[in-house]
């Protein structure tokens, strides 16, 4: 009987590898890629055994926990102890600010609470008369999903601090920053879903380099890797999409209208990375009753991110892999995070800690 | 302070005449076996006796148990209870003897739900013939505890007891079944997830299919894979051993259901609980008739080989996954959270 198709069959695997082994040049590449599921992806598979030794696969800004500015965490350890009940998701609770992180908050008597989804801050909003907060962070996966509960009659006593992020934006930047040398991007498969291509050909399309959008299995992130390839072969750079079986040309478009609806773009801070023009959001005027900060009155909240001997910033930039940090392993683990990449559960070192990087043979 | 008939109140956990009531009707009537010795669960002193063996020696655990929700597909707490203790005795190659069941109840908890919960507890003992020979019962006020409390001693009798730090290099990794059904029922079941699914708890005592393997000999290392599931289990076992765990991803059985929840919540089935499931670490000798013993049982119907033991990473755990790459497989940090996306 035939094994039916599985995007992580051994053989197919080799048959590419075999594949990514002609199309790679002599040179050393750098290939990043954007997204905590494509490292967990990597790692936990252990696709860099099929890799050869001169194509290195990096995660750049892809955790939205860890590029989470110190001055959001600020924000909401503020909110959290003027009264309110702070809803976020689990990882956010770990991430260090200037004082405190949440989880610290919490031990001093704040009242924070853990969410799955969007809909249970909702849920707690509409069961208390206190104030409710959704702490809303992640790229243009999240975004839609804190729309769509403020496009669906939010209760009065629910607001939101949106810390939202575009990650196309923050592609561009990144590739314009000294020592970053990258030579091609693995464009993350579920965002590709809400965006389609034109904003990757929009912010990256002047640089000329591969951009391949890639799926999360096995097979998926092979294919991806081995299109990047054949296009620095061929001396090409463009948008291409590697994961058709999901993503359209388009996008999602009726989510793209949600974060229309709802947001506009704004400067925003990214961990490691610095103020980037239009790569965040904020919320519309006409949707300004639900912005946490003015309810809570935060203004010029200003972080401290420098964290002595700690290479977040240099992870986050693909500028350095997670050994690469003194700290990594010894004094910053995952129990004992000093980094915000070691903090949140899709940070390039939490990974390699967890799973092993490029150790294993 | 009022009581009615079918809720829990403050007086139920008084040592008084509700006390008696409650535990005469509601508790001791399940338990067929209550007899160790001389003194037993029926003469309600303070305590009660083991008639002491002839040789062997004795195995002692304990374990507190709380679980959300208390009602879950495939069991109750008061099966978790149970199968907790007697599986922790039977990885240690004990044959479970005597048991304590001590419960503190939440003021107003329905006495239906201690009726289910006590009988389930009574249900899974019978296979192990291990008597509850004493208990306690407390009640806290509402709002001071989560519904039920259960803790549980168990004493068994081992000959030798099998520890957990006794892989060798060459030994062979044996699961006695399917993994993360517990872990991804639980998990199904809590609300906020909305999820229906068809995933049923493994939760069971698993010493009638171990003692059918003692007599065959050959097990250097034992454990139940429960909190921190499979992979807590064999990173202790590599770590007090100073081994290194090798397994093979395509080796595991995993349920689909299983699996497709998995992928869904970003929660990996080899870091959830597991409730009636063994890890063994076996004498390459014996390892066959082992696999084929446990696979004659009802219980151990899904077991299979899935690894080896080494020396090149001592103290870790290393997969080749399914695709044929490799990756260390790490001691579970917590109770898993979903990820953002």
């Amino acid at each position: 009987m035939a094994r039916p198709f599985q995007l992580s069959d051994p053989v197919r695997a080799r048959q590419l590898a075999d594949a990514i082994a002609i199309l790679a040049p002599p040179r050393p590449v750098k290939i990043v890629h954007v997204c905590g599921t494509h490292e967990m992806a990597i790692t936990q598979h252990g696709l860099r055994r099929f890799l050869p030794d001169t194509v290195e696969v990096l995660e750049g800004p892809g955790c939205p926990v860890c590029v989470t500015p110190t001055a959001d965490i600020d924000a909401a350890v503020q909110i959290a102890e003027a009264g309110a009940i702070l809803c976020t998701f689990g990882d956010m609770t770990r991430v260090p600010g200037t004082r405190l992180t949440l989880e610290q908050a919490r031990s001093k008597g704040c009242d924070i609470r853990v969410v799955l989804s969007t809909d249970e801050a909702v849920r707690i909003a509409r069961e208390t008369d206190r104030q409710v907060v959704f702490f809303a962070v992640g790229f243009e996966t999240t975004t839609p999903m804190t729309a769509a509960i403020l496009l669906d009659d939010p209760p009065a006593n629910l607001s939101v601090l949106v810390s939202h992020k575009k990650i196309p934006e923050a592609m561009g930047v990144l590739l314009g920053m000294p020592g970053t040398n990258i030579d091609g991007y693995l464009a993350p498969g579920h965002v590709s879903t809400i965006l389609g291509l034109a904003p990757y050909r929009q912010h990256l399309g002047k640089f000329e380099i591969p951009v391949v959008v890639g799926g999360f299995e096995p097979l998926d992130i092979l294919y991806a890797i081995a299109l990047i390839l054949r296009q620095i072969r061929d001396g090409k750079g463009f948008v291409e999409n590697g994961f058709p079986r999901a993503v359209a040309d388009e996008g999602n478009t009726v989510a793209q209208l949600l974060i229309e609806t709802v947001f506009e773009s704004a400067d925003v801070r990214w961990r490691g990375i610095g103020t980037i023009p239009n790569s965040g959001v904020r919320l519309r005027p006409e949707f300004s009753q639900f912005d946490a900060r003015a309810r809570f009155q935060i203004e010029g909240v200003t972080g401290d991110e420098d964290i002595p001997g700690c290479r977040c910033a240099d992870v986050l930039t693909a500028r350095a892999t997670p050994t690469d940090c003194p700290l990594f392993g010894t004094r910053c683990t995952p129990l004992t995070p000093v980094g915000p990449c070691m903090v949140g559960s899709e940070g390039a070192c939490s990974i390699w800690f967890r799973y092993g990087g490029r150790e294993l043979p | 302070m009022t009581h009615t008939d079918d809720r829990i109140s403050p007086l139920h956990g008084a040592g008084g005449e509700l006390m008696g009531k409650l535990l005469a009707e509601h508790v001791l009537p399940h338990f067929a076996a209550s007899s160790a010795g001389r003194i037993n669960l029926s003469d309600m002193d303070d305590g009660a006796t083991i008639a002491l063996p002839t040789s062997g020696e004795l195995v002692m655990t304990t374990d507190s148990h709380v679980v959300k929700p208390i009602f879950f597909p495939g069991g109750n707490i008061g099966t978790l209870a149970a199968a907790g203790t007697l599986n922790d005795l039977a990885v240690m190659g004990a044959k479970p003897l005597a048991l304590s069941l001590a419960v503190i109840i939440e003021e107003d908890f329905p006495i239906a739900d201690i009726d289910r919960i006590v009988q389930s507890f009574a249900e899974t003992l019978i296979g192990s013939e291990a008597a509850l020979i004493c208990g306690d019962t407390k009640v806290m006020g509402r709002g001071e505890l989560d519904g039920i409390v259960i803790n549980t001693t168990g004493i068994g009798l081992a000959d030798p007891a099998i520890g957990d730090a006794g892989a060798r290099p060459g030994d062979v990794v044996i699961v006695s079944g399917t993994l993360g059904d517990h872990g991804m029922a639980l998990l199904a079941a809590r609300e906020e997830f909305h999820l229906e699914t068809e995933l049923v708890s493994d939760v069971a005592s698993i010493w009638p299919m171990i003692q059918t393997i003692l007599p065959l000999g050959g097990i250097h290392a034992m454990k139940d894979p429960t909190r921190g599931g499979l992979a807590a289990a064999l990173n202790e076992m590599a770590r007090k051993s100073h081994m290194t765990v090798e397994i093979q991803q395509s080796d595991i059985p995993i349920r689909d259901a299983v699996q497709a929840l998995s992928d869904l919540l970003g929660i990996s089935p080899l870091e959830v609980a597991n409730e009636g499931k063994a890890v063994l670490i076996v004498d390459p000798a014996v390892a066959p008739q082992i696999l084929e013993t446990l696979q004659r049982h009802p219980l151990g119907c899904d077991a299979a080989i899935i690894g080896h033991v080494s020396i090149d990473y001592p103290g870790r755990v290393v997969v080749t996954t399914d695709v044929g790459g490799r990756r260390f497989l790490d001691m579970p940090l917590g109770d898993p959270v979903p990820r953002i996306c």
